[in-house]
């Protein structure tokens, strides 16, 4: 099945979106610019794996859903993403393609501090948006999925956070496919400005077993000199949803960004997590988490690639594969000519439950400077005898024993998240997933 | 009759085809301390592994009661349910894992469904328990074993064993690796434990850790058997002579049975 959408969503399809949703003129001739380009484009080709014949074209683009009264008629397995206070106060639920809820303190408000759907931005911020859109992180031509995201773009958030702003209560999005054939072409912009900070979680939520669909997101985080931004996510597509994912950051000088993701799709996922040290001094930690079951296929990179002096980056990718479940993480530490005195480290290592389960982890280092340090770690392997031995010699029985080591396998990204009950959520998809 | 009874009839035990044990008798009761002494590689930490079941350890012949169950045909954790643990010379390092939450899994394992501990008296008991082993508190949050010196690795050990409390503990040289201070802290836990409830095999190769505790029993291994036994008397023969003597008397050249024991 090649990705050939050209024919349900054309020219007159993209304009009539866009119009539709009273966009910038910039913003319909990105998308229409976009959507000529999408057709002559290849498709990403991840290491190691073809997603060539992924759905990536089966879908129902445009989904009305009503608005949320109150979050007390949620359903459950949403409400479940949220603390049990309805904190915190910053939180936006986006059902299908709607906004469908969405509020922010006061306080920040008063800041200055913008947390909105991406179609308010652009009518609200249009200008401020247009700074960052596409342009010097993801960019609209880098292959065909980047360019029908940014033609096809039907959801979203916008972060901006102003100078010396410092957020301490994080911000919640939940993305909701509510209807099973619901395409996400979502859109998350995160900026921080100098001296600011940040704590950003998000959820992915859909039930489609059956039905087929397409998640095509695109994150840019932008984290301006000594800013701090922390990213957090628990994505949980079901089966039917293919999935691409692409989380990328631009970190100036002193910046930091902090990246915890819990990759729990149950549909074949081809994630893409980047972050550029620009500046001196710039940090980025990237810790991922994830479980692969039934006949799954996944291709996980994460790259750190350094241009400012002095800059770190710390890859941590820890995967648990079970049934027939098969994937590759790529860890890519890249240090570029002139970023003297960088470090660049990484870890990968997968827990393989089953002997039909595949993984493997590919480490690389890309060095074009001597005066640098760069390490990496990789393994692939079952659960240590010897470690369950220990835990079993304490009366502890062999089932629970490996639960307390897989959830320690993946501990580093559930103890990062902020939020309470994103945390419990976590560790909960990990026993559903694992057992 | 008070505590558990340990028996352990011939013993043969390989590792990855290699013979280790040759036929080990001992028998261990509620109230008693006996301490296994011997040379390195005599096959004194085989023992301790074989009576745990560890994967490695193949048992050839022979066999280990436990109040007559027959230790061999049970798991780890039904052993350690039945009444055994062992302090480990090398205690396994588990990321993720608080040592607490493992701590309090070890303890409902041995308890029904909902008559699990509750929170505030395991970490009462805890407390108190680490005060005794002289154990900064903050190690209950740290991940199990992971980055642990040397010597905080055997109080950790010596912590699970009070708070398990067993009827039957092998410590495998608990005394290696720490200075006289932590000696003394991790003799005072297991002297605390002394009871006629509970018995103890110590294995190590120094006598210096029965200064401390004093065992009613003194086994010394050499080629994979217990060559020689006797009271307290005999570890402090063994502290002032060495091995050379019994070596002689028993006319062995070489003590050793293998790298790997």
């Amino acid at each position: 099945m090649a990705v050939d959408i050209s024919q349900a969503y054309d020219k007159d399809y993209v304009r009539q979106f866009s119009e539709g949703l009273n966009e910038p003129e910039w913003m319909k001739t990105l998308r229409l610019d976009a959507l000529e380009k999408a057709e002559n484009l290849p498709m990403p080709k991840p290491d190691k794996t073809n997603i060539t014949k992924w759905n990536f074209s089966n879908f129902k683009h445009n989904v009305d859903a009503e608005s949320i009264p109150s979050l007390d008629t949620l359903p459950p397995e949403i409400q479940d993403f949220l603390e049990e206070d309805h904190t915190p106060a910053n939180l936006l639920i986006q059902r299908n393609q709607i906004a469908a809820y969405s509020t922010m303190s006061e306080e920040l408000k008063n800041k200055g501090v913008i947390f909105t759907d991406i179609f308010t931005a652009l009518r609200e911020h249009g200008d401020l948006v247009a700074q960052y859109y596409m342009k010097d992180a993801v960019h609209v031509d880098e292959h065909r999925l980047s360019a029908l995201h940014a033609a096809l773009m039907n959801s979203g958030v916008f972060v901006y956070v102003p100078k010396n702003v410092e957020i301490e209560e994080p911000l919640q999005a939940i993305f909701w496919q509510e209807d099973p054939e619901a395409a996400f072409f979502n859109h998350i912009l995160v900026v921080a400005e100098e001296n600011s900070s940040v704590t950003y979680v998000e959820n992915y939520i859909s039930h489609n077993k059956e039905e087929q669909s397409t998640a095509n997101i695109v994150t840019e985080v932008f984290a301006k000199a000594n800013a701090k931004v922390s990213f957090g996510a628990v994505d949980n597509f079901a089966a039917g949803t293919t999935v691409y994912v692409n989380r990328r950051g631009v970190a100036d000088r002193d910046a930091r960004i902090e990246w915890a993701l819990g990759q729990m799709n149950e549909g074949n996922t081809a994630s893409e997590n980047v972050t550029h040290l620009m500046g001196e001094n710039s940090f980025a930690n990237a810790k991922t988490v994830t479980v692969g079951r039934g006949s799954q296929i996944s291709n996980f990179t994460a790259n750190i690639t350094h241009y400012g002096k002095e800059s770190e980056g710390y890859i941590l990718q820890h995967g648990v594969m079970k049934d027939k479940a098969s994937a590759i993480f790529n860890g890519i530490g890249k240090i570029a000519h002139g970023a003297t005195k960088s470090n660049a480290e990484q870890e990968s290592r997968v827990l393989m439950l089953s002997k039909d389960a595949r993984g493997d982890a590919n480490p690389i280092l890309l060095i074009d400077e001597d005066d640098v340090t760069a390490g990496h770690a990789a393994s692939v392997g079952r659960v240590d005898p010897v470690q369950l031995y220990y835990l079993m010699s304490r009366g502890i029985s062999k089932v629970e024993a490996q639960r307390l080591i897989i959830h320690g396998f993946l501990a580093p990204v559930v103890n990062q998240l902020p939020i309470q009950a994103v945390k419990n959520q976590l560790t909960q998809v990990i026993e559903r997933k694992v057992y | 009759m008070a505590g558990s009874t340990l028996e352990i009839k011939d013993l043969h035990v390989e590792i990855e085809g290699e013979k280790i044990l040759n036929g080990v008798n001992l028998t261990l009761t509620g109230g008693e301390f006996h301490a296994v002494m011997g040379p390195n590689g005599t096959g004194k930490s085989t023992l301790a592994s074989a009576i745990m079941g560890h994967p490695k350890y193949e048992v050839t012949q022979g066999d280990i009661f436990l109040d007559g169950e027959n230790v061999l045909e049970m798991e780890v954790d039904e052993r350690a349910q039945a009444g055994l643990f062992l302090a480990m010379q090398y205690p396994s390092e588990i990321s993720g894992v608080t040592n607490s939450d493992f701590l309090r899994s070890s303890i409902n394992a041995r308890r029904e469904e909902g008559d699990e501990i509750s929170l505030m008296k395991f970490i009462k008991e805890m407390d108190s328990k680490m005060d005794t082993l002289d154990i900064d508190k903050n190690m209950a949050q740290r991940y199990l074993n992971e980055g642990f010196s040397g010597g905080e690795k055997k109080r950790n050990e010596i912590l699970q064993l009070m708070m398990i409390q067993p009827a039957i503990a092998i410590l495998d040289e608990i005394d290696s690796g720490l200075d006289i201070d932590a000696l003394k802290v991790v003799a005072k836990g297991i002297n605390d434990m002394r009871d006629d409830n509970f018995g103890c095999l110590i294995i190590t190769h120094y006598q210096r850790l029965l200064n401390y505790v004093t065992p009613d029993n003194v086994h010394v291994m050499m080629q994979g058997r217990i060559v020689k036994s006797g009271g307290p008397e005999l570890a402090q023969r063994l502290e002032e002579e060495g091995y050379d003597w019994i070596k002689d008397e028993l006319g062995i050249e070489d003590e050793t049975v293998s790298q790997n024991a």
